[in-house]
């Protein structure tokens, strides 16, 4: 099966096959194995707290937010929060345009990615050398160092405050065409060359071979890219203006400025934004970890 | 494809083993050459328009003096403006809270990525519900984070606030002292997930029976701790750290949402002042000079880090 | 007193039972070889020993002292991976000195010991590269230099030759053997390699699904095997063996198999009947068969196997029995097709109980 660079085991997997039980064992008296859950439960409580106290704040009435000492659990749950938030606050539209918006980049990159890769692992060219050079080359120019310059550009294009505008400069990505051209190159030779003498042009093969058997670097190029894209935030500060068109991290700007009397809004408004990404990373565990982790584990 | 196009093919294909490996310009090239072309274009005009134009752009306009309202002509200063703006208080300010920054989110959020992974990798019953949740800030967006912390944080009824002892107090966010101490939280917290999971795929990674082979040949937990596990590791930190590196340096919505570059430019990171210069100054000449550096200083780290931690990193070979 | 000694082991995980009431003991200089097919369970037994796992019933001793509760760095002992798991990032000497490190022994006596190790295994110029940048066969020799390094009082082996090339293995072997004479070492060694137990072992203890099947030298092993496993595991051609009914006429017992009838000969005859069982399974190694016009079975040849120095004549029984012979280069063979006798000395006839596999003794 074609690899990427990294060994991956999927976030869930026990690092041993058998699972010591944890009362007593030779090696480890039941006291230390207690302490080992003691400071792990402590510091899964630490990390879990803001995302905790998110949640619960979205439940609670202002006043109950505000009082003192205050309160760590909704005895009481109101919802209207997030129906406020919904309507009042534009967190459908955000979403719907976040969801807009970072589909259409996750399918251009991976289309202008499994493209390039293509090319520069299964065709020969002249300036193949340069090309790829150019390709490496963007790697090293992040965005914030072009982004204003890209302002005018797709402001003068007549896309300002546009799903085209939002879109436009995340189309493709120099690292992803190395993910997939990665993947492509460990294709068996064979299935090249019988493909060949078989007549399967290209695009054929590209689609019925190459592709499916690099399927695990391109779920795992796509959960980069949406991640990436759902995130970003500098963009769409800039290039949008109102609630029609703005994203939800945006959108989570506006909130996070209500007033205090609105504050259990501003929670749920946060909930609200980052559910999809709660969901879309329990499904796709594995794929999450080989994208963030290609390239930082040798293999 | 037909049938004497796969004739055709084979017949090349013959002859060209059969020819000296000197490069025949065939039909069958020339195609493969429009074909690799024709892939290729959709990424290379992204990059041209979105990247290297923009790049070079940014040499131009460093090099004339954005006049105060749109509409009028704009001055050649040539390196005059460069010098003025990188010896200038602000810019050099940007730098140091940057660098500030990289300092306080970098080196604690691999240490503490390590020390969770470590901690999470022990054969105990349970342990993946441990490990979801150390890998659940992911899942939080720059924005999400900051506005959990941002709203956490508030003078007046935050939680994080009445904690601190604060209630009523100016903000820990409009406090010089301690602004950009709470947006390196934010941001080690925020960023703790993917650390988490960067570590312990390197950990993953280290094959059981080299920690066996130390047990039998006697060593304690610590030692193999310090013998195997961490220059095992070692090229996982590497690249953690050029990764956050380069990541510190493009921050930007953390300071947007928490404190807008203040107080008195105590979190004014470099992407966060090109920014201003551009949106509320107008000043596209000065930003430039600010992208420009913004460049050369990640180049500069990048190459630092290559230069001088990829030494101590234990390769196997 | 011996080196090390099992009682009444047994390893389960969960429901799988591992090893099921293993008792043995291994003497002082001894090299016992632990033999069998994959998943019998002779891994889990020599981790036992190593510590690195821990027996659910039973006690093991090294050096007559109880170690279940010792960790496996306080045991006295040294083991050979499989995968040899080389610390990668460290050179030659890095490796074969780390359990002198970890046991803070001083500088002068470590060097000594490492030069010492790595002169034994032909190491020498080695000393400074990295694992990686070295041959399997290499690789194996820093693995045995780290185990000796110490002088412990057992080795234990994980199928250390199983990563060679055939020559390799070949050759590695008889320079093992020759270290154990030299270090008069005392070594466990695992394997499913019938023939690297049988070359290398003073004793070999056969286990399947997790229990002992036979524990003795290889040439008792070889000549007298105690149930049909040990018969057909051990060796090749495999033993032939057939199933066939009891029958009595007049004083004696003969076998009735397709093909034909085998006489047993008196001692065995005795047992059987004093057994009374009705079904058996006969067994005769390929080398104790002789084809010959009027062999009370018959057989038909279909492939003749030529290998250079003998033939294997494989043919099969009426009902389709497969039965191996070996024969000679220099006798005539016979054809495909063509239909054989087979006779053999009762002295080498083999009869197992056919419902529990167990040897019928004289």
């Amino acid at each position: 099966m074609p690899a990427d660079t990294a060994t991956v085991a999927p976030l869930d997997s026990t690092p041993d096959a058998e699972e010591v039980h944890a009362e007593r064992d030779r090696v480890t008296p039941a006291i230390r194995v207690a302490a080992r859950y003691a400071l792990l439960t402590v510091l899964a409580l630490i990390i879990l707290f803001p995302i905790y106290i998110t949640v619960v704040n979205s439940l609670l009435q202002p006043d109950q937010i505000a009082s003192r000492p205050p309160s760590l659990f909704p005895t009481d749950p109101q919802w209207d929060a997030y129906t406020r938030a919904w309507d009042q606050g534009h967190l459908g539209r955000y979403l719907l345009n976040s969801f807009v918006v970072t589909g259409i980049i996750v399918i251009a990159q991976l289309l202008t990615s499994i493209f390039a890769a293509y090319a520069f692992a299964f065709l020969d060219f002249p300036l193949k050398r340069t090309l790829f050079f150019v390709f490496l080359a963007t790697l090293m120019i992040p965005f914030e160092v072009v982004f204003f310059t890209n302002f005018n550009t797709v402001n003068d294009l007549g896309l300002y405050n546009t799903y085209a505008g939002l879109a436009l400069p995340f189309l493709a990505t120099g690292f992803g065409a190395f993910l997939i051209r990665q993947a492509f190159l460990v294709t068996p030779t064979d299935l090249r060359d019988a493909a060949q003498l078989d007549g399967y042009g290209h695009w054929r093969f590209m689609w019925r071979v190459a592709v499916p058997l690099a399927r695990p670097a391109i779920a795992a190029l796509a959960v980069f890219s949406f991640l990436a894209a759902w995130g970003e935030y500098l963009w769409p500060l800039i290039i949008t203006e109102d609630a029609e068109f703005r994203t939800v991290q945006v959108g989570l700007r506006q909130l996070s400025r209500t007033s205090i009397d609105q504050i259990n809004v501003t929670f749920a408004g946060v909930v609200l934004a980052s559910l999809p990404l709660f969901v879309l990373l329990l499904v796709f565990q594995k794929q999450l970890v080989r994208g963030l982790t290609a390239g930082a584990v040798k293999g | 494809m037909t049938d004497t196009g796969a004739a055709e093919r084979a017949l090349e294909l013959a002859e060209e083993t059969r020819l000296p490996r000197r490069r025949r310009w065939t039909r069958r090239r020339s195609k493969e050459a429009l074909l690799a072309y024709a892939l290729l274009t959709p990424a290379f005009v992204v990059f041209v328009v979105f990247i290297f134009y923009p790049f070079a752009r940014n040499f131009e306009y460093a090099l004339y003096k954005t006049p105060p309202f749109p509409g009028l002509p704009r001055t050649y200063v040539g390196f005059d403006q460069i010098g003025d703006v990188l010896s200038s208080h602000d810019f050099l300010n940007s730098v140091w809270v940057t660098i500030l920054f990289l300092l306080y989110t970098v080196p604690i959020g691999i240490f503490l990525g390590l020390a969770l992974a470590v901690l999470a990798h022990q054969k105990l019953r349970g342990v993946n519900a441990y490990r979801t949740i150390f890998s659940s800030t992911v899942a939080t967006s720059v924005a999400a984070a900051s506005v959990i912390f941002f709203t956490l944080l508030n003078p007046q009824v935050g939680l994080f606030t009445y904690w601190l002892g604060r209630d009523g107090e100016i903000s820990v966010l409009l406090d010089p002292k301690t602004a950009l101490l709470a947006v390196s939280v934010t941001t080690i917290w925020q960023n703790l997930g993917l650390s988490f999971i960067v570590m312990s795929a390197g950990l993953q990674a280290i094959p059981d029976d080299l920690y066996e082979a130390a047990r039998v040949d006697g060593a304690s937990a610590w030692r193999r701790f310090w013998r195997v596990t961490v220059p095992m590791l070692s090229p996982t930190i590497f690249f953690a750290s050029v990764v956050g590196g380069i990541l510190a340096f493009r921050a930007f919505g953390q300071i947007d949402l928490l404190t807008e570059g203040g107080p008195n430019q105590k979190t004014n990171v470099l992407v966060y002042a090109i920014y201003r210069e551009v949106f509320r100054n107008n000043n596209d000449g000065v930003a430039a000079v600010y992208a420009i550096a913004l460049f050369l200083l990640v180049m500069m780290l990048t190459f630092f880090q290559m230069r001088f931690l990829e030494r101590r990193v234990s390769y196997a070979r | 007193m011996s080196r090390v000694a099992l009682d009444g082991v047994t390893k389960q995980f969960g429901d799988v039972v591992a090893v099921d009431d293993l008792t043995l003991e291994i003497a002082d200089e001894e090299f016992l070889v632990l033999l069998g097919p994959s998943g019998c369970g002779k891994s889990t037994a020599l981790r036992m020993i190593a510590g690195l796992e821990v027996p659910s019933r039973g006690t093991i001793s090294i050096g007559g002292r109880v170690v279940n509760d010792v960790e496996p760095k306080d045991r006295d002992i040294a083991m050979v991976f499989q995968s040899y798991a080389l610390y990668p990032h460290m050179t030659v000497r890095g490796n074969i000195e780390f359990p002198l490190k970890s046991r803070h022994v001083e500088k002068q006596d470590r060097d000594q010991l490492v030069a010492d190790a790595a002169a034994t295994l032909g190491l020498g110029e080695l000393l400074d590269r990295k694992p990686g940048q070295l041959s399997g066969g290499q690789r194996q020799r820093v693995a045995l230099a780290r185990a000796i390094v110490r002088s412990p009082l057992a080795f234990l082996m994980d199928e250390p030759l199983s990563n060679l090339d055939a020559k390799l293995r070949v050759q590695t072997r008889a320079e093992l053997i020759e270290l154990q004479r030299r270090l008069a070492a005392t070594i466990v060694y695992v394997t499913h390699d019938q023939v690297e137990a049988m070359t290398m072992g003073d004793r070999i203890a056969i286990l399947n699904e997790g229990r002992l099947q036979q524990l003795g030298p290889s040439q008792g092993v070889y000549a007298k095997p105690a149930n049909l496993f040990v018969a057909r595991f051990i060796g090749t051609p495999p033993m032939n063996t057939v199933r066939g009914s009891v029958h009595r006429n007049g004083a004696g017992i003969s076998v009735s198999l397709a093909g034909g009838m085998v006489p047993l000969p008196d001692d065995i005859a005795r047992s059987v009947a004093a057994r009374d069982v009705v079904e058996v399974v006969v067994g005769v190694r390929p080398e104790h068969l002789v084809m010959s016009h009027d062999g009370a079975v018959r057989a038909l040849v279909t492939v003749v196997e030529s290998l250079g120095h003998e033939r294997h004549i494989v043919s099969r029984l009426e009902d389709g029995q497969m039965i191996i012979v070996r024969q000679p280069s220099d006798e005539v063979a016979p054809r495909e097709a063509e239909a054989i006798g087979l006779v053999a000395d009762p002295v080498h006839l083999h009869v197992f109980d056919a419902e529990s596999g167990e040897r019928i003794e004289p």
